[in-house]
């Protein structure tokens, strides 16, 4: 409780930088759900049957039950869209990042880029253990002890703001 | 530090309007996504009305020849021949031996992403009932007689029962009053004699392909499906393919041009793709009536090996024309209604599978159809499974066919050529794609959807339910036949499928061009 709701004083530099990189991890959110959402026949299907590495038989389960498909189908749409205004918006910032980091930990352990493992999916870039989705989540956990939504964000209207 | 004073540190929840300023400061981030959002969307659509409009394709999914009823009368079948191929097709029409019920359920049970139990429960009823079998190797009848008798498709544990009849020669079966139809799964050199007889008879006919193993029977075989008035249907199930009902609406909208060339493949390499397929262990000239199966075929002693693996020889088989050939030439003949063609020239050897088989396991035949101004490559490989598809060649783009389509533009295309240059043609991309199973069609969908559509991981359901092309073939013959409606492989359609394979394999066995005399209906 203490350490969520202390002052925390930050640069100017340091404020809008952790901001930026916020609102930019929110757009990349925020337009995966819309395109999935825009696309009547996208399905996480084929990314699960994808899958491989140590916890792929969880993932194809989850592909070959109809009904957890349309579950998964639908909290990673909705779930993405959320996430991303939250972090956008500043709006229950810490629950989006959370929720986030969940995700993120999800499509990193479904596809892992362990040596000896390919993908169908063309990727854009060459990785070793560390790929953009590892990343992206440290950058969430970045944000989540360096946070900024009740400095800039609606949180600072809701919850108050922690600036010094 | 307590509640207390940590709360003293704090600002309280505050309008003032700074507390306003910063609180909405990332809020025009929105107005931007919004704006970018729409520009996307916007260039997307355009390029798919550039594109698809302008092509006059039917966006939705491809109407399908069959309907959903299967009501009415029930139809009483005969099945001869209960080899591998026949037990595929006794599965199509609903009836599976209960070991083979135990097999995919143990599967599902052990791994729920199996689906073939669940889904070959759910497979429709086809309303017929199964009252005659006939195999010349016993071990196989009586297996055939336990599947038919699985009305319930139910497992070992409901032990067996014995519906139909096993009768021993296919004359007796097909003189049988209670049988109305028969579904022929014998090998090549007996699917003419039997179907003739079938007609004769006044039964209805499900032959598998090719429709016939002499030139001289085809005539015959025509002749009396259609002197007797029967529903006869050949198997080439992939007639009842989406992609294949979208590509021929694409040919007739003119989407490739001028088609000159086509191109169709086999690639297979195992010993099972190669027809060398396992004896079974217990058979035995005690088992099996090895002079029925003969039949016109030149006398030779009894063999083990031509019995179970009879494609090897041409005394019984029609080769990779009768039994590979035909497959890729019924589809390219119900997309684009090729007839039979003009010329036939063939070439290959027996590269590989020196097993003392007289067919050879590399082919390519080519047909010349000089009043469609175009030829059409046949070439088949049984020791590479190196991956070449089904390609249809147009002077404006290409179709590239499996159970997805792909049409490209051609670099040089006429009709393309402004489209192209402005760019909204991208000839890395298909201008279109139809994958089965997708709500929408477009000319935009992503690299990675094409892909995993590409390795059959995403859309291999229809409806939610996968498709058995051949229960979907033998359903249509059904209801062909309850309703007095036509079959897709007709004998039409089967007659030019026997006579341009018979044409191929001439002019690979006797090493010349082969030429078909449209008037007098005689290849030359």
């Amino acid at each position: 409780m203490s350490s969520i709701s202390k002052s925390i004083s930050y640069s100017k530099g340091q404020l809008s930088m952790l901001v930026t990189l916020r609102v930019l991890i929110g757009w990349h959110f925020l337009y995966e759900g819309f395109t999935k959402l825009a696309n009547p026949d996208w399905s996480s299907i084929g990314f699960l049957l994808d899958s491989k590495g140590p916890f792929a038989g969880l993932f194809q389960g989850l592909a070959n039950s109809p009904g957890m498909l349309n579950t998964v189908d639908f909290l990673n749409v909705y779930g993405l869209i959320a996430i991303g205004l939250g972090l956008i918006l500043g709006a229950l910032t810490r629950p989006a990042i959370i929720a986030g980091i969940v995700l993120l930990v999800f499509y990193y352990l479904s596809h892992p880029p362990f040596v000896g493992i390919t993908y169908a999916a063309p990727t854009e870039g060459k990785y070793l253990w560390v790929n953009k989705n590892l990343i992206e989540m440290i950058a969430l956990a970045v944000l989540y002890v360096f946070p900024t939504g009740r400095i800039i964000g609606l949180d600072r209207l809701f919850f108050g703001s922690t600036e010094n | 530090m307590t509640m207390e004073s940590d709360k003293n540190e704090l600002n309280k929840p505050g309008k003032s309007r700074r507390d306003i300023i910063k609180s909405l400061a990332t809020v025009p981030v929105l107005g931007a996504f919004a704006y970018g959002y729409y520009k996307k969307k916007k260039f997307d659509r355009n390029i798919n009305a550039a594109i698809l409009d302008d092509l006059g394709m039917d966006q939705g999914a491809p109407k399908h020849a069959v309907s959903a009823s299967s009501g009415g009368k029930k139809i009483r079948i005969g099945i001869i021949g209960y080899g591998i191929r026949g037990t595929q097709l006794m599965k199509g029409a609903g009836f599976v031996h209960p070991d083979w019920i135990d097999s995919i359920r143990r599967a599902h049970e052990k791994n729920p992403a199996d689906k073939r139990y669940p889904e070959y429960l759910e497979q429709e009823d086809l309303n017929i009932e199964v009252n005659g079998v006939c195999d010349i190797f016993d071990i196989r009848a009586e297996r055939a007689l336990d599947a038919a008798g699985n009305v319930g498709r139910k497992g070992t544990e409901a032990g067996r029962e014995h519906k139909a009849k096993r009768y021993l020669t296919y004359k007796e079966l097909l003189a049988a009053p209670d049988i109305d139809a028969v579904i022929i799964a014998a090998p090549d050199h007996w699917h003419g004699p039997i179907t003739i007889e079938a007609a004769r008879n006044g039964k209805h006919v499900y032959c598998e392909k090719p429709m016939t193993w002499t030139v001289e029977e085809t005539y015959v075989v025509r002749e009396e499906v259609k002197k007797n008035n029967i529903v006869f249907q050949l198997g080439h199930q992939g007639r009842q393919t989406e992609s294949y009902f979208k590509a021929r609406e694409a040919i007739q909208k003119n989407l490739l041009g001028d088609i000159s060339l086509i191109e169709v493949t086999t690639n297979r390499n195992t010993p099972n793709g190669a027809w060398v397929y396992p004896i079974h262990p217990d058979a035995s000239p005690e088992n099996i009536d090895w002079k029925q199966f003969i039949g016109q075929a030149p006398w030779h002693d009894f063999s083990l090996e031509r019995f179970f693996r009879w494609r090897c020889w041409w005394d019984y088989s029609t080769g990779l024309s009768g039994d590979l050939l035909t497959h890729e030439y019924d589809a390219m003949n119900q997309i684009l209604d090729l007839g039979i063609p003009r010329y036939a020239s063939s070439s290959g050897g027996i590269y590989y599978f020196k097993d003392g088989r007289t067919v050879p396991d590399v082919l390519q035949t080519v047909f010349e159809f000089p009043d469609k101004d175009l030829s059409m490559l046949y070439s088949a490989s049984l020791a590479s499974s190196k991956k070449r598809g089904k390609v249809i060649m147009g002077h404006d783009a290409n179709m590239e066919l499996g159970q997805s389509l792909t049409i490209m533009a051609d670099r040089n295309s006429t009709r393309y050529a402004e489209k192209i240059k402005d760019k909204v043609i991208d000839l890395s991309r298909p201008i279109y794609s139809y994958i089965p199973g997708r709500k929408n069609v477009d000319a935009v969908s992503s690299a990675t959807e094409q892909y995993f559509a590409g390795r059959g991981l995403l859309y291999t359901y229809r409806n939610g339910r996968r498709v058995d092309t051949t229960h979907l073939h033998i359903k249509e013959w059904l209801e062909a036949i309850r309703s007095g409606g036509k079959t897709s492989c007709n004998i039409d359609r089967g007659f030019e499928e026997a006579i341009t394979a018979h044409m191929g394999t001439i002019a690979y066995r006797e090493g010349r061009r082969t030429e078909w005399d449209a008037d007098n209906e005689k290849i030359i």
